[in-house]
Protein backbone atom coordinates (compact mmCIF):
# COMPACT_ATOMS: atom_id res chain seq x y z
CA UNK A 1 0.00 0.00 0.00
CA UNK A 2 1.17 3.24 -1.21
CA UNK A 3 0.85 6.36 1.15
CA UNK A 4 -2.51 7.89 0.37
CA UNK A 5 -2.61 11.49 1.73
CA UNK A 6 -5.96 12.44 1.03
CA UNK A 7 -7.03 9.37 3.39
CA UNK A 8 -5.08 11.16 5.92
CA UNK A 9 -3.92 7.71 7.50
CA UNK A 10 -0.18 9.52 6.51
CA UNK A 11 -1.46 13.19 6.96
CA UNK A 12 0.54 15.65 5.20
CA UNK A 13 3.43 17.25 7.53
CA UNK A 14 1.96 20.25 8.63
CA UNK A 15 4.19 21.06 11.32
CA UNK A 16 6.16 23.56 9.24
CA UNK A 17 4.51 26.91 11.24
CA UNK A 18 4.75 25.24 14.08
CA UNK A 19 8.49 24.91 13.97
CA UNK A 20 8.74 28.31 12.31
CA UNK A 21 7.13 29.69 15.52
CA UNK A 22 9.20 27.96 17.66
CA UNK A 23 12.28 28.75 15.64
CA UNK A 24 10.83 32.82 16.54
CA UNK A 25 10.69 32.05 20.08
CA UNK A 26 14.05 30.38 20.06
CA UNK A 27 15.64 33.77 18.71
CA UNK A 28 13.82 35.70 21.26
CA UNK A 29 15.08 33.60 24.14
CA UNK A 30 18.30 33.74 23.03
CA UNK A 31 17.97 37.43 22.57
CA UNK A 32 16.39 37.78 26.21
CA UNK A 33 18.71 35.92 28.29
CA UNK A 34 22.23 33.94 28.04
CA UNK A 35 21.06 31.62 30.23
CA UNK A 36 18.82 30.08 27.82
CA UNK A 37 21.31 29.83 25.70
CA UNK A 38 23.69 27.82 27.77
CA UNK A 39 20.87 25.35 27.99
CA UNK A 40 19.63 25.10 24.69
CA UNK A 41 23.16 25.51 23.06
CA UNK A 42 24.83 22.56 25.62
CA UNK A 43 21.95 20.34 24.08
CA UNK A 44 23.03 21.31 20.83
CA UNK A 45 26.11 19.63 20.90
CA UNK A 46 25.64 15.96 20.44
CA UNK A 47 27.62 13.29 22.28
CA UNK A 48 30.20 12.99 19.77
CA UNK A 49 31.53 16.88 19.60
CA UNK A 50 29.32 17.25 16.02
CA UNK A 51 26.69 20.31 16.31
CA UNK A 52 23.08 19.26 15.87
CA UNK A 53 20.99 21.72 14.50
CA UNK A 54 17.96 20.17 15.51
CA UNK A 55 18.40 20.34 19.31
CA UNK A 56 17.29 23.78 19.66
CA UNK A 57 14.13 22.75 18.55
CA UNK A 58 13.78 19.59 19.44
CA UNK A 59 13.66 21.22 23.33
CA UNK A 60 11.77 23.83 22.97
CA UNK A 61 9.18 21.49 21.38
CA UNK A 62 9.54 18.77 24.56
CA UNK A 63 9.15 21.72 26.89
CA UNK A 64 5.67 22.23 25.04
CA UNK A 65 4.57 19.00 24.23
CA UNK A 66 1.68 19.29 22.30
CA UNK A 67 1.05 15.47 23.60
CA UNK A 68 -0.08 17.01 27.09
CA UNK A 69 -2.88 17.48 25.22
CA UNK A 70 -3.67 13.94 24.67
CA UNK A 71 -2.91 13.19 28.29
CA UNK A 72 -5.38 15.78 29.58
CA UNK A 73 -8.23 14.19 26.96
CA UNK A 74 -7.25 10.94 28.05
CA UNK A 75 -7.96 11.27 31.70
CA UNK A 76 -11.34 12.87 30.83
CA UNK A 77 -12.12 9.65 28.82
CA UNK A 78 -11.00 7.57 31.22
CA UNK A 79 -13.05 8.64 34.18
CA UNK A 80 -15.68 9.41 32.10
CA UNK A 81 -18.63 6.91 31.60
CA UNK A 82 -19.01 5.44 28.68
CA UNK A 83 -19.85 3.13 26.06
CA UNK A 84 -23.14 0.78 26.07
CA UNK A 85 -22.76 -0.24 29.72
CA UNK A 86 -21.85 3.55 30.70
CA UNK A 87 -18.68 2.70 32.85
CA UNK A 88 -15.40 4.12 33.13
CA UNK A 89 -12.38 2.55 33.26
CA UNK A 90 -11.63 3.06 36.48
CA UNK A 91 -11.73 -0.57 37.24
CA UNK A 92 -9.57 -1.69 34.27
CA UNK A 93 -6.44 -3.94 35.61
CA UNK A 94 -3.40 -3.21 33.98
CA UNK A 95 -1.78 -5.67 36.15
CA UNK A 96 -1.40 -4.11 39.52
CA UNK A 97 -4.81 -4.40 40.47
CA UNK A 98 -8.21 -2.46 39.12
CA UNK A 99 -7.36 1.49 38.42
CA UNK A 100 -3.69 1.08 39.51
CA UNK A 101 -2.13 3.16 36.89
CA UNK A 102 1.46 4.57 38.72
CA UNK A 103 4.07 2.02 38.11
CA UNK A 104 1.53 -0.34 35.78
CA UNK A 105 3.21 0.63 32.22
CA UNK A 106 6.77 -0.03 32.77
CA UNK A 107 5.73 -3.46 33.40
CA UNK A 108 3.94 -3.71 29.97
CA UNK A 109 3.71 -5.88 28.25
CA UNK A 110 2.74 -8.77 31.22
CA UNK A 111 0.80 -12.11 30.92
CA UNK A 112 -2.75 -11.33 32.45
CA UNK A 113 -4.41 -14.42 34.02
CA UNK A 114 -8.43 -13.32 33.29
CA UNK A 115 -7.10 -12.81 29.00
CA UNK A 116 -5.13 -15.92 29.38
CA UNK A 117 -2.97 -13.59 27.21
CA UNK A 118 0.63 -11.75 27.27
CA UNK A 119 -0.55 -8.14 26.74
CA UNK A 120 0.47 -4.55 25.93
CA UNK A 121 -0.78 -1.13 26.52
CA UNK A 122 -3.23 -0.80 24.04
CA UNK A 123 -4.07 -4.26 24.01
CA UNK A 124 -5.12 -4.05 27.42
CA UNK A 125 -7.16 -1.10 27.02
CA UNK A 126 -8.49 -2.45 24.12
CA UNK A 127 -9.91 -5.60 26.12
CA UNK A 128 -10.92 -3.01 28.90
CA UNK A 129 -13.13 -1.09 26.75
CA UNK A 130 -14.52 -4.28 25.43
CA UNK A 131 -14.71 -5.76 28.86
CA UNK A 132 -16.01 -3.11 31.29
CA UNK A 133 -17.38 -0.72 28.48
CA UNK A 134 -19.37 -2.97 26.24
CA UNK A 135 -17.71 -1.89 23.17
CA UNK A 136 -17.60 -3.54 19.87
CA UNK A 137 -13.81 -4.87 19.42
CA UNK A 138 -14.46 -4.41 15.87
CA UNK A 139 -15.06 -0.59 16.44
CA UNK A 140 -12.17 0.04 18.73
CA UNK A 141 -9.91 -1.68 16.36
CA UNK A 142 -10.51 0.71 13.26
CA UNK A 143 -10.53 3.56 15.22
CA UNK A 144 -7.23 2.99 16.95
CA UNK A 145 -4.72 5.52 14.80
CA UNK A 146 -6.04 8.38 14.53
CA UNK A 147 -6.30 10.36 11.07
CA UNK A 148 -7.10 14.36 10.55
CA UNK A 149 -10.61 13.34 10.54
CA UNK A 150 -11.40 11.73 13.55
CA UNK A 151 -9.66 11.38 16.99
CA UNK A 152 -8.63 8.12 18.97
CA UNK A 153 -9.51 7.30 21.80
CA UNK A 154 -6.92 4.92 22.41
CA UNK A 155 -4.16 7.32 21.58
CA UNK A 156 -5.38 9.65 24.57
CA UNK A 157 -5.96 6.45 26.80
CA UNK A 158 -2.86 5.31 26.36
CA UNK A 159 -1.25 8.37 26.52
CA UNK A 160 -2.76 9.21 30.04
CA UNK A 161 -1.90 6.00 30.96
CA UNK A 162 1.45 5.66 30.13
CA UNK A 163 2.53 9.30 31.65
CA UNK A 164 1.31 8.06 35.28
CA UNK A 165 4.14 6.10 35.12
CA UNK A 166 6.58 9.37 34.06
CA UNK A 167 10.21 9.14 36.16
CA UNK A 168 9.98 5.38 36.50
CA UNK A 169 12.10 2.71 34.95
CA UNK A 170 10.87 0.57 32.32
CA UNK A 171 11.17 -3.29 33.88
CA UNK A 172 9.23 -5.79 31.71
CA UNK A 173 9.75 -9.35 33.94
CA UNK A 174 9.84 -12.84 32.12
CA UNK A 175 8.28 -14.52 35.06
CA UNK A 176 5.42 -16.21 33.26
CA UNK A 177 6.07 -18.82 30.68
CA UNK A 178 3.81 -17.13 28.44
CA UNK A 179 5.88 -13.63 28.45
CA UNK A 180 9.54 -15.93 27.89
CA UNK A 181 7.29 -17.32 24.92
CA UNK A 182 6.33 -13.57 23.73
CA UNK A 183 9.98 -12.10 24.15
CA UNK A 184 11.52 -15.14 21.96
CA UNK A 185 9.33 -14.53 19.34
CA UNK A 186 9.91 -10.92 19.22
CA UNK A 187 13.59 -11.44 19.23
CA UNK A 188 12.97 -13.96 16.24
CA UNK A 189 10.74 -11.58 14.38
CA UNK A 190 12.91 -9.08 14.72
CA UNK A 191 15.98 -10.69 13.29
CA UNK A 192 13.76 -12.40 10.58
CA UNK A 193 14.04 -11.06 6.91
CA UNK A 194 10.41 -11.20 5.17
CA UNK A 195 8.46 -9.91 2.77
CA UNK A 196 9.10 -8.68 -0.93
CA UNK A 197 12.36 -6.60 0.10
CA UNK A 198 13.91 -9.41 2.53
CA UNK A 199 13.55 -6.53 5.44
CA UNK A 200 13.89 -7.40 9.00
CA UNK A 201 13.45 -4.68 11.89
CA UNK A 202 17.57 -5.59 12.30
CA UNK A 203 18.47 -4.59 8.72
CA UNK A 204 17.98 -0.88 9.39
CA UNK A 205 18.48 -0.86 13.55
CA UNK A 206 21.23 -3.20 13.78
CA UNK A 207 23.74 -0.57 12.93
CA UNK A 208 25.21 2.63 13.76
CA UNK A 209 24.75 6.42 11.22
CA UNK A 210 22.22 4.44 9.59
CA UNK A 211 19.34 6.70 7.67
CA UNK A 212 15.95 6.61 6.34
CA UNK A 213 16.09 10.05 4.16
CA UNK A 214 17.68 12.34 6.46
CA UNK A 215 16.22 10.67 9.98
CA UNK A 216 18.64 9.28 12.03
CA UNK A 217 17.83 5.22 12.95
CA UNK A 218 18.48 4.33 16.24
CA UNK A 219 20.72 0.81 16.86
CA UNK A 220 18.24 -1.33 18.66
CA UNK A 221 21.08 -3.49 19.36
CA UNK A 222 22.65 -0.62 21.53
CA UNK A 223 20.96 -0.77 24.92
CA UNK A 224 21.45 2.75 25.55
CA UNK A 225 19.65 3.79 22.32
CA UNK A 226 16.85 0.89 22.81
CA UNK A 227 15.94 3.05 25.84
CA UNK A 228 16.17 6.30 24.45
CA UNK A 229 13.18 4.42 21.86
CA UNK A 230 11.21 2.99 24.91
CA UNK A 231 11.01 5.53 27.49
CA UNK A 232 9.14 7.49 24.57
CA UNK A 233 6.33 5.61 23.36
CA UNK A 234 3.39 6.55 23.09
CA UNK A 235 4.99 9.78 21.22
CA UNK A 236 3.65 13.13 19.98
CA UNK A 237 4.60 13.09 15.67
CA UNK A 238 5.25 16.59 14.33
CA UNK A 239 4.89 15.21 11.14
CA UNK A 240 1.40 13.68 11.58
CA UNK A 241 -0.02 16.13 14.21
CA UNK A 242 -1.10 13.34 16.38
CA UNK A 243 0.07 11.02 19.27
CA UNK A 244 0.63 7.80 18.09
CA UNK A 245 1.63 4.95 20.47
CA UNK A 246 3.78 1.53 19.85
CA UNK A 247 1.08 -0.24 18.26
CA UNK A 248 1.14 2.13 15.24
CA UNK A 249 5.13 2.98 15.91
CA UNK A 250 5.28 -1.33 14.51
CA UNK A 251 2.09 -0.92 11.74
CA UNK A 252 4.85 1.51 9.98
CA UNK A 253 7.88 -0.20 10.66
CA UNK A 254 6.09 -2.70 8.82
CA UNK A 255 4.26 -0.96 6.05
CA UNK A 256 7.96 0.74 5.10
CA UNK A 257 9.09 -3.08 5.09
CA UNK A 258 6.32 -3.78 2.79
CA UNK A 259 5.16 -6.42 4.93
CA UNK A 260 0.66 -7.12 5.24
CA UNK A 261 -0.69 -4.74 7.42
CA UNK A 262 0.11 -5.39 11.22
CA UNK A 263 -3.16 -6.06 12.31
CA UNK A 264 -3.73 -3.87 16.00
CA UNK A 265 -3.31 -5.41 18.90
CA UNK A 266 -2.22 -8.81 17.20
CA UNK A 267 0.10 -11.28 18.70
CA UNK A 268 3.27 -10.11 16.41
CA UNK A 269 2.82 -7.10 17.64
CA UNK A 270 2.99 -7.45 21.43
CA UNK A 271 5.93 -10.28 21.01
CA UNK A 272 7.84 -7.38 19.26
CA UNK A 273 6.84 -4.56 21.75
CA UNK A 274 7.86 -7.66 24.32
CA UNK A 275 11.19 -8.15 22.86
CA UNK A 276 11.81 -4.51 22.63
CA UNK A 277 10.52 -3.18 25.76
CA UNK A 278 12.83 -5.78 27.84
CA UNK A 279 15.10 -5.06 25.85
CA UNK A 280 15.32 -1.45 26.78
CA UNK A 281 14.97 -2.28 30.76
CA UNK A 282 15.64 0.66 32.81
CA UNK A 283 14.70 3.67 30.37
CA UNK A 284 13.30 6.19 32.33
CA UNK A 285 9.33 6.72 31.12
CA UNK A 286 8.51 10.02 29.96
CA UNK A 287 5.61 9.85 27.92
CA UNK A 288 4.54 11.11 25.59
CA UNK A 289 7.59 11.45 24.30
CA UNK A 290 8.68 14.21 21.11
CA UNK A 291 9.31 12.23 17.74
CA UNK A 292 9.63 13.81 14.12
CA UNK B 1 -16.79 21.64 23.69
CA UNK B 2 -13.26 23.21 23.00
CA UNK B 3 -10.89 21.01 25.13
CA UNK B 4 -8.74 23.45 27.68
CA UNK B 5 -5.69 25.04 26.05
CA UNK B 6 -2.69 24.54 28.44
CA UNK B 7 -1.09 27.41 29.86
CA UNK B 8 2.40 27.50 31.92
CA UNK B 9 3.67 30.74 33.46
CA UNK B 10 6.64 31.40 35.21
CA UNK B 11 8.28 34.53 36.43
CA UNK B 12 11.83 34.70 36.63
CA UNK B 13 13.19 38.41 37.96
CA UNK B 14 10.60 40.11 36.94
CA UNK B 15 9.68 38.72 33.78
CA UNK B 16 6.76 36.44 33.40
CA UNK B 17 7.39 33.95 30.66
CA UNK B 18 3.50 32.85 29.45
CA UNK B 19 3.25 29.49 27.41
CA UNK B 20 0.11 28.60 25.93
CA UNK B 21 -0.87 25.00 24.16
CA UNK B 22 -4.25 25.03 22.22
CA UNK B 23 -6.30 22.24 20.79
CA UNK B 24 -7.56 23.21 18.08
CA UNK B 25 -7.81 21.90 14.43
CA UNK B 26 -6.72 24.80 12.55
CA UNK B 27 -7.99 23.79 9.55
CA UNK B 28 -6.88 25.97 6.31
CA UNK B 29 -10.08 24.89 4.50
CA UNK B 30 -7.46 23.56 1.47
CA UNK B 31 -7.58 19.51 2.92
CA UNK B 32 -9.96 17.15 1.87
CA UNK B 33 -11.42 14.39 3.71
CA UNK B 34 -11.11 10.67 3.16
CA UNK B 35 -14.23 10.86 0.93
CA UNK B 36 -12.89 13.78 -1.27
CA UNK B 37 -14.80 16.54 0.05
CA UNK B 38 -13.22 19.97 1.09
CA UNK B 39 -13.19 20.33 5.05
CA UNK B 40 -14.32 23.22 5.37
CA UNK B 41 -12.09 26.57 7.26
CA UNK B 42 -11.72 26.37 11.02
CA UNK B 43 -8.90 28.02 12.72
CA UNK B 44 -8.84 30.45 15.58
CA UNK B 45 -9.98 34.22 14.75
CA UNK B 46 -8.72 36.33 17.35
CA UNK B 47 -6.77 35.96 20.41
CA UNK B 48 -6.43 37.53 23.81
CA UNK B 49 -3.87 37.42 26.64
CA UNK B 50 -5.14 39.38 29.93
CA UNK B 51 -2.26 39.86 32.57
CA UNK B 52 -4.01 40.95 35.95
CA UNK B 53 -7.44 41.78 34.10
CA UNK B 54 -5.01 44.12 31.64
CA UNK B 55 -5.10 42.98 28.32
CA UNK B 56 -1.21 42.99 26.82
CA UNK B 57 -1.69 40.98 23.95
CA UNK B 58 -4.37 40.57 21.09
CA UNK B 59 -3.67 38.94 17.72
CA UNK B 60 -5.45 38.28 14.73
CA UNK B 61 -4.56 34.91 13.76
CA UNK B 62 -5.38 33.07 10.38
CA UNK B 63 -5.49 29.79 8.85
CA UNK B 64 -1.81 30.13 8.54
CA UNK B 65 -1.32 29.03 11.86
CA UNK B 66 -0.46 25.12 12.81
CA UNK B 67 -2.92 22.33 14.31
CA UNK B 68 -2.39 23.02 18.00
CA UNK B 69 -0.23 26.10 18.18
CA UNK B 70 1.96 27.32 20.99
CA UNK B 71 2.85 30.47 21.53
CA UNK B 72 4.59 32.66 23.88
CA UNK B 73 4.23 36.07 25.65
CA UNK B 74 6.74 37.63 27.86
CA UNK B 75 5.16 40.65 30.99
CA UNK B 76 7.52 42.60 32.54
CA UNK B 77 6.99 43.81 36.16
CA UNK B 78 5.70 40.43 37.27
CA UNK B 79 5.31 38.37 40.44
CA UNK B 80 4.31 35.21 41.46
CA UNK B 81 0.62 34.56 42.29
CA UNK B 82 -0.75 37.30 39.41
CA UNK B 83 -3.31 36.19 37.20
CA UNK B 84 -2.98 34.89 33.37
CA UNK B 85 -6.12 34.75 30.93
CA UNK B 86 -6.10 33.80 27.42
CA UNK B 87 -9.57 33.71 25.84
CA UNK B 88 -9.68 32.66 22.03
CA UNK B 89 -12.41 33.07 19.26
CA UNK B 90 -12.84 31.16 16.32
CA UNK B 91 -14.21 31.64 12.85
CA UNK B 92 -17.18 29.23 13.83
CA UNK B 93 -17.75 31.60 16.94
CA UNK B 94 -16.65 28.59 19.54
CA UNK B 95 -14.77 30.01 21.90
CA UNK B 96 -12.89 29.25 25.20
CA UNK B 97 -10.93 30.93 28.27
CA UNK B 98 -8.94 29.14 30.63
CA UNK B 99 -6.84 31.03 33.73
CA UNK B 100 -3.67 30.41 35.15
CA UNK B 101 -2.05 31.53 38.42
CA UNK B 102 1.98 32.65 37.64
CA UNK B 103 4.45 29.99 39.29
CA UNK B 104 8.00 31.30 40.76
CA UNK B 105 10.20 30.19 38.83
Amino acid sequence: MRPDFKSSRHPRPRSLLRIRALRAVAQRARAATTVACAVACGAALAQDGKVDPLAVGRQLLAEDNPGELWVQRGEKLFHAKRGPRQVSLEQCDFGLGPGKLTGAFPRLPRYFPDTGKVQDLESRLLTCMVELQGYARADIVKGAFSTLDHDSDMEALASFVASRSNGMSMNVQLDHEKEREMYKAGEYLFHRRSGPTDFACVTCHGDEGKRIRLQELPNMTDRKQIQAVVSGWPAYRGTQSTVRTMQHRLYDCNWQMRLPDLDFASDMSIALTTYLNYSGNGAVIQAPGVRR
Amino acid sequence: MAEPMKIRATVKGDVADIRVLIAHPMETGQRRDAKGELVPQHFIQSIVVTYNGKTVYTGQWSQAVSRNPVFAVRVRGAKAGDKVSVTWVDNKGDRRTDEKTVDAA
